[in-house]
C-alpha cells in the first residue's frame, strides 16, 4: 500500500536525495511522505525526487535540549520549491549569530544528518540538514 | 441528546508534590464526588487524562488503579485518554458525549500528571514525544522550540518588530502571574514585571524562561451527569453547552501555523453546538503554554482579528475586568501545567467562575465560559463551552 515508507525516505535522504510524493490527481507534492496526498487525500501518487531547494520560513535556537541532544543548535522550517514545509537543522550558521534578518527568507539546500539510536527510538534517526546559500 | 451538567469539581494545588499520580487524582476526584453530594458507588465510569505517566512513574493502565483507589465498584468502566496536553479535555468531552447519549448517568472525568518527577532533559524529551517522532523530533525540536518558531513566524508575517512583540508577550506572562497570585491552588502565586521576563534566560530564541509555563505536578476532576440528576444534588449546576475537537498532522504539514486549522475547526464545532459566538464568551481558560501561544489562540478562537491580539494584550483587554477575561486562574503560566490534568483544571476554573466562587479573581457577571486545550503542536485541540 505504501509507495514510500519513512525508512525508504530516510535511506534516500542519507544518500543526498530528497524524495516525496507527487499526486496524479491534484498535482501537489507531499514531503515527508505519508499514505496519501497531503492536500487532497488521493492515494494515486508517485514517488519523485524533489529539487532539495527551499526558503527558510522560521527558526529557533534550542538552548535547553532534550535528553540525547547537545544545545545550542538551530531548528528551522523551510518551504520547498515544490510547496511542502520541511523541518530540519540549519548546519552552517553559528547559533549565537542566528537572527530573523539573516535567517528568514534565505535560500537553502537540503542535506541529511544521521542520529544514533537513542532511548525510545526504534532505530537511527535521519533529519534534514539545511545549508544556507552563500 | 440529554442536557449535560457538571456537579462537583476537585483540584489539587499545582506544583511539586510527593504524592503519586494515582494519589493526586484520588484527592481531586474525592473532592469532586463529595461536592457533588454523591457516593463513589454512584459513579459508573472514570475517564482519566494522563500524558507522561509511563515515563514519570513507569505506570500505565492507571485509570483502573484510580477507580480502585477511590472505591469505585468492579463494574466501573475506567479508561485513560491520551492527547498530550489535551488529554483531560478529551476525557471530559467523551464523558459529555456518553452522558448525553444515555450510555452513563454519572461519570467522573479529569486528569493527573507528575512531570516534576522527571529531570529537565527527560521532561523536555517526553514533552517532545508529542511532536512527529519520525519526521520532526530528530531535529532536536522541543516544545519551547515549536512556539519560538511561531513567534518568529508571527513577527515576520504581521511585520511587528521582534522587540515590540516580545514586550507584548511578556505582558501575557505579567497578566497571568497577576491572576495566579490570587489563586491559592496556583504553582506560582507571585506577581512579576515585564523586566522579570526580559531578563530571564533564553530557552529557545526568542522565548525566555518566563515566556514558558513550568513543569508541574497536579490533578483535577469533575463529575458529569444529566441536568435532572444535577438539580437533585447541587445548587448551581453548570451546563456543558458545546464541545469541539480538531486534529492535524506534523507541524510542517500545517505550514503557516499562526492559523491552526485544527483549532479553528474545533472552536467552530463548539460555538455551533452551543449556539453562541466568540462575542458571547465572558471568560476563557486557554492554552498559554507559552506567551506567544496565548496571543495566537485569541485570534484562532475568533476573539480578535488575525495579527491584532498582541496589541489587545498591551491595551489590557484580556485582563479580569477587560473586554474578555483570559486565564483568570493564572493559566498554564502561573497556575502550572500538569499535562494530563490541564484541561480539567481549566474546566474547574470556569465552573468556579460561573458559580461566582473565585474571590479576588472573580470575573463579574460571568455567564458563559470557554476552555481551549492544545495537545502536541496543535495535533489535538479541544474546546468546551460552559454556561449557567
Amino acid at each position: 500500500m505504501y509507495k514510500l515508507t519513512y525508512k525508504q525516505y530516510f535511506e534516500a535522504l542519507k544518500e543526498g536525495k530528497l524524495l516525496g510524493l507527487k499526486c496524479n490527481d491534484c498535482s501537489s507534492y507531499t514531503a515527508p511522505p505519508k499514505l496519501c496526498c497531503d492536500k487532497c487525500g488521493s492515494t494515486n501518487t508517485e514517488v519523485v525526487t524533489l529539487s532539495g531547494k527551499g526558503v527558510i520560513k522560521t527558526f529557533t535556537v534550542i538552548r535547553v535540549a532534550p535528553e540525547g541532544y547537545d544545545a545550542p543548535y538551530i531548528v528551522a522550517i523551510a518551504e520547498l520549491e515544490e510547496g511542502p514545509w520541511l523541518m530540519g537543522n540549519i548546519v552552517n550558521v553559528d547559533p549565537d549569530k542566528a537572527k530573523m534578518d539573516n535567517i528568514i527568507g534565505k535560500k537553502v539546500t537540503v542535506g541529511a544528518k544521521v542520529l544514533p539510536k537513542m532511548n525510545y527510538t526504534p532505530d537511527e534517526g535521519v533529519t534534514p540538514a539545511f545549508t544556507i546559500a552563500e | 441528546m440529554r442536557k449535560v451538567a457538571i456537579m462537583g469539581v476537585g483540584m489539587t494545588k499545582f506544583g511539586p508534590t510527593e504524592k503519586s499520580q494515582v494519589e493526586l487524582f484520588a484527592e481531586a476526584a474525592m473532592d469532586a464526588i463529595n461536592t457533588s453530594n454523591i457516593k463513589p458507588k454512584n459513579v459508573q465510569a472514570l475517564f482519566l487524562g494522563n500524558g507522561l505517566g509511563d515515563f514519570a512513574e513507569g505506570q500505565v493502565n492507571m485509570a483502573s488503579f484510580c477507580a480502585n483507589e477511590i472505591g469505585l465498584p468492579p463494574e466501573t468502566t475506567a479508561m485513560r485518554f491520551e492527547g498530550a496536553c489535551a488529554s483531560a479535555s478529551i476525557a471530559i468531552k467523551n464523558a459529555f458525549l456518553l452522558v448525553a447519549s444515555g450510555a452513563y448517568d454519572i461519570v467522573i472525568a479529569g486528569g493527573t500528571e507528575r512531570a516534576l518527577a522527571l529531570s529537565t532533559s527527560m521532561a523536555t524529551r517526553t514533552f517532545a514525544m508529542a511532536t512527529d517522532s519520525k519526521y520532526e523530533e530528530f531535529s532536536g525540536l522541543t516544545f519551547p522550540g515549536v512556539f519560538a518558531m511561531l513567534a518568529h513566524l508571527y513577527a515576520d508575517k504581521y511585520n511587528i518588530p521582534l522587540p515590540k512583540l516580545k514586550e507584548r508577550m511578556a505582558m501575557v506572562a505579567v497578566k497571568n502571574h497577576k491572576n495566579g497570585a490570587k489563586n491559592p491552588k496556583a504553582q506560582f502565586q507571585k506577581e512579576i514585571t515585564v523586566e522579570t521576563v526580559l531578563k530571564s534566560f533564553v530557552v529557545a530564541d526568542p522565548l525566555q524562561l518566563f515566556d514558558c509555563c513550568p513543569f508541574s505536578d497536579g490533578a483535577a476532576a469533575i463529575v458529569i451527569t444529566t441536568d435532572e440528576i444535577a438539580k437533585k444534588h447541587v445548587e448551581k449546576p453548570v451546563y456543558i453547552l458545546g464541545t469541539g475537537q480538531g486534529s492535524a498532522g506534523s507541524l510542517g504539514r500545517q505550514k503557516d501555523y499562526t492559523i491552526m486549522p485544527s483549532r479553528i475547526a474545533s472552536a467552530k464545532q463548539a460555538y455551533k453546538m452551543a449556539g453562541v459566538g466568540p462575542k458571547d464568551i465572558n471568560v476563557a481558560e486557554v492554552h498559554d503554554c507559552f506567551t506567544i501561544a496565548e496571543i495566537v489562540l485569541l485570534e484562532n478562537l475568533g476573539f480578535y482579528d488575525f495579527g491584532t491580539a498582541s496589541e489587545a494584550v498591551e491595551k489590557g483587554e484580556t485582563e479580569i475586568g477587560g473586554k474578555i477575561a483570559i486565564n483568570p486562574s493564572g493559566g498554564l503560566k502561573a497556575k502550572g501545567h500538569p499535562v494530563g490534568a490541564t484541561g480539567a483544571a481549566q474546566v474547574y476554573e470556569i465552573v468556579k467562575q460561573l458559580r461566582g466562587e473565585c474571590g479576588a479573581r472573580q470575573v463579574e457577571n460571568a455567564r458563559i465560559g470557554m476552555t481551549d486545550t492544545l495537545g502536541g503542536d496543535a495535533g489535538t485541540i479541544v474546546n468546551l463551552i460552559l454556561g449557567i
